[in-house]
């Protein structure tokens, strides 16, 4: 059995108090046990930002790696190692703003990772400047007249380049999002978790209370999330109207179908093949 | 006809006429029956037109790189006629069918209709390859039957039509030239023995060098001259365990390595210059976390975009200083295809062992010439499943309790990997505690740059000293690293005569530098010359830094294009006779 507790780090948390990155911390260590996945057994790894410091209060393997750079260390630990539960772990900026070209060819490869981003529309750790989903006319450090560029919709990239799990969790609703990781690693294929997280210290505008007034729950409405079109209006609904749940899902082959990975023994567990050295050789006599 | 022991031919054209075709039949040909052969490719930058050409050079004893002399030109279209007709005196085989009017004066051209030949007996112009290898085998003395051998090797899949077709061709190309060729146009060619040996480029030899290593994971982008490491690694993924992922950026390729090895296989990423300018921040995250990292840089001419096609040995600075803060790396930089084998798996060796990046520094002469190699002793291969904990180490531990950056004098602490049971690990590109959780400490700040910096002690002791030839002192010295030796060899060696006696310090594995990797005697007494492919003599540069040597002679080429034994040795002429 794997309790909650199993998970519990000895790291101290750099927090804020009544950050919302508390609220993601607390599903994904519950969505662990409920999966009763061992410590050993999952790999987080992320990037840098407020968010990227979360597996560090967890008790797993982790690679705290550099801004933006998550999931293409994180696709290589995967295809190493196919019995890892791999979970990648960002922000905004981090994954929508540094790493936006592995974000996007991360979906095209559907490789069975899930990536989970903390979106709080703003840098906290470099203390208050736009982000790349800051809302438009926001001021920020960097945009002392509001924000004059429109802001990113991940969610509908994610539908355009046909990422087979995608989903929004908010940060309040705690047993919602424990669900939804729950679903997202379970899902054979590479899932995209956008958890809304509000920024105690440097967002003023989308707080708890704003998030809390727009939010609703997709399940509760009639939507089909095997229906791309669908996926694709509810991608970019924003505003007063906020959707959670699971926006679109579909199966297909992942990265790890490819014929050199169906083995059930992982690369890294694999003897190798080295002795064929000297036949292959013989081809270039 | 002429008796030869050593003969170069330049074969030229237009991108997509084939004249690496030629280079690998007439290679193939020999190599297989004793001799020694080096092809040079000499190819601009684009898919179709332009002027391309191969050189190769067969020889009866052993040879590693491109000759200055020329005994024979292969011309399939005109421009190459027009460029290159003066660069020998022996024979230059053209299409007549391209110059209709004012068919070059003298007895030493050859006229042969390679296309029309091609279409008539062969069916495809395409086969105009096959017609001037037929006819050059011939001017060289030798029998068609290896040639008919490869063409059915070759075109195996291509089926019966074209491998009749080929050897159709070839047969009338032959013929063709003893009909219309001179007594002094054919040369006799004799091996000192028959043993058959390996033809393969650099590239082939680093990713030989891999599959012989275990590696089970490359990732690039493709980039002009590494691209043919990662193409022939792809074509043995499913012989090998191995997973090659085109990235969608170098950023992501040298992530997605340094992931790999975290996960506890070995990877390996290749790219140039360019490329491995977007890789700096992984090789400072290798760094930090202390991840194994192998890092192959096939280098071309640059800044920026420079000369996608040449060569050029500008990137050792880069190597050395690339990644920001402070941690050790190696640098190989192999002088032969045969090094580049056995370095590839030095460098996943010691990437392993020491948890650290190591690069390899091809550039375009090593990494797409044809080198003849002898067999491979596989028990000079480096063992793998380095810088593990051990079995009974991992039991004695209690669990969860492993500390992934744990000091000790050596500096590297022994890894496990994400799976084992009962422990976890934790990696960080912040500063670390000895768990591998971020912190701020101004004591474990010190305690951690120490311990990654202890780790060059380690690395110093493993790397080779560089070759000196020859063994009693000389007066001159040249100073020399990589892809130069077998040119530097020649050169030295043909001014044996001269009053001054010369000899050569060649290093390839080059990084860290040990203060006393050049002998006292020969720093005090002998006088130094250094010879790059580069245009500011980074080698002695780093030299100088490392200890204290000061080189002030240079012989330096930076046109892309490699040196020649011949123009190598009037130039160390002229320098050594200048000031010491």
């Amino acid at each position: 059995m794997t309790a909650k507790n199993d998970f519990q780090s000895s790291d101290p948390i750099a927090w804020c108090p009544g950050c919302g990155n508390f609220g993601i911390l607390n599903a994904v260590k519950k969505a662990l046990a409920e999966l009763k996945i061992k410590p050993e057994n999952v790999l987080m790894v992320s990037g840098i930002g407020q968010s990227s410091k979360l597996p560090h209060y967890i008790k797993c393997n982790t690679f705290n790696g550099l801004h933006g750079r998550l999931l293409p260390v994180a696709t290589g630990a995967k295809i190493a190692n196919h019995d890892l539960v791999v979970i990648g772990e960002g922000g905004d900026g981090d994954g929508y703003s540094e790493g936006g070209n592995h974000f996007i060819h991360a979906m095209r490869r559907n490789i069975d990772i899930t990536y989970i981003v903390h979106n709080n529309q703003i840098y906290g750790l470099t203390k208050g400047q736009a982000s790349p989903t800051t809302d438009k006319d926001m001021v920020t450090g960097t945009t002392p007249e509001g924000a004059y560029v429109s802001p990113e919709r991940p969610l509908a990239i994610a539908v355009a380049s046909n990422c087979s799990f995608i989903a929004r969790g908010f940060s309040l609703e705690l047993d919602h999002l424990a669900d939804l990781i729950k679903k997202a690693v379970s899902h054979h294929g590479f899932s995209l978790l956008e958890v809304l997280q509000p920024c105690v210290s440097f967002n003023k505008i989308n707080t708890f209370q704003w998030y809390q007034e727009r939010v609703y729950k997709l399940e509760e409405k009639d939507h089909d999330v095997s229906d791309r079109t669908q996926a694709f209006h509810k991608a970019l609904e924003w505003g007063d109207q906020i959707p959670l749940g699971i926006i679109y899902q579909r199966e297909s082959k992942t990265y790890e179908d490819r014929k050199e990975l169906t083995d059930s023994v992982p690369l890294v567990s694999r003897k190798g093949k080295k002795d064929k050295i000297k036949s292959t050789l013989k081809e270039f006599y | 006809m002429t008796q030869k022991r050593d003969i170069s031919i330049k074969i030229g054209g237009e991108a997509g006429q084939g004249m690496k075709v030629i280079s690998t039949l007439l290679g193939k040909t020999f190599s297989r029956r004793g001799f020694w052969v080096f092809t040079y490719q000499d190819v601009m930058s684009r898919i179709r037109g332009g002027h391309n050409f191969s050189q190769i050079r067969i020889c009866s004893q052993q040879v590693s790189n491109i000759s200055s002399q020329l005994d024979m030109v292969v011309c399939l279209d005109k421009k190459t006629l027009d460029l290159h007709k003066d660069e020998t005196q022996g024979p230059v085989l053209y299409d007549k069918d391209f110059i209709k009017k004012n068919p070059p004066p003298g007895d030493k051209y050859i006229p042969i209709p390679f296309q029309k030949i091609a279409k008539d007996t062969g069916g495809d112009e395409r086969m105009a390859n096959s017609v001037a290898s037929g006819a050059v085998l011939t001017l060289l003395g030798m029998s068609m039957d290896p040639l008919y051998e490869l063409l059915e090797e070759i075109f195996k899949q291509k089926g019966k039509k074209v491998i009749q077709g080929n050897k159709k061709s070839a047969r009338a190309g032959a013929e063709e030239v003893k009909k219309v060729g001179q007594k002094r146009h054919f040369f006799k060619l004799k091996p000192e023995n028959k043993k058959k040996r390996m033809l393969l480029t650099g590239s082939e030899a680093m990713a030989l060098g891999a599959l012989a290593s275990n590696v089970r994971f490359y990732s690039a982008y493709p980039m002009s001259p590494a691209t043919a490491i990662m193409e022939y690694l792809a074509s043995q993924q499913e012989s090998y365990d191995l997973i090659v992922e085109q990235a969608e950026d170098e950023i992501a390729a040298v992530n997605m390595a340094i992931g790999t090895f975290f996960s506890g296989a070995r990877a390996m990423v290749g790219t140039s210059g360019g490329g491995m300018a977007l890789m700096v921040e992984g090789i400072s995250l290798a760094g930090m976390t202390e991840t194994p990292l192998v890092i192959v840089d096939a280098q071309r001419p640059g800044p920026a975009t420079g000369f996608p096609t040449r060569t050029e040995q500008a990137d050792l600075f880069f190597a050395a200083f690339s990644g920001h803060g402070e941690f050790p790396r190696c640098i190989l930089a192999p002088s032969t295809a045969e090094e580049a084998f056995y370095l590839t798996s030095k460098a996943l060796y010691l990437a392993e062992k020491y948890q650290s990046p190591v690069f390899i520094l091809g550039d375009q002469y090593l990494n797409d010439s044809s080198w003849t190699v002898e067999e491979f002793d596989l028990d000079k291969i480096y063992p793998d499943e380095q810088g593990f904990l051990s079995k009974k180490k991992l039991k004695e531990l209690k669990p969860y309790q492993y500390l992934r950056y744990e000091t000790n004098s050596s500096g590297i602490t022994p890894r496990i990997r994400p799976g084992t049971p009962r422990q976890v690990l934790y990696a960080d590109s912040d500063e670390h505690t000895e768990e591998g959780h971020i912190t701020e400490s101004a004591e474990i700040r010190n305690q951690m740059v120490n311990k990654r910096l202890s780790k060059a002690r380690g690395m110093n002791n493993e790397l080779a000293k560089p070759v000196i030839y020859p063994q009693q002192m000389a007066d001159i010295y040249i100073i020399s690293w990589g892809s130069t030796l077998g040119i530097v060899d020649e050169a030295v060696k043909s001014l044996k005569n001269e009053k001054a006696k010369i000899g050569y310090i060649h290093f390839s594995e080059i990084y860290p530098l040990r203060h006393d990797v050049i002998p006292q005697d020969i720093a005090q007494n002998a006088k130094l010359i250094g010879v790059e492919n580069n245009a500011s003599g980074q080698f002695l540069r780093l030299l100088q830094l490392e200890t204290g040597i000061q080189v002030k002679n240079k012989v330096l080429k930076y046109d892309g294009r490699p040196f020649k034994p011949q123009e190598l040795a009037d130039q160390i002429k002229q320098e050594s006779g200048g000031s010491s």
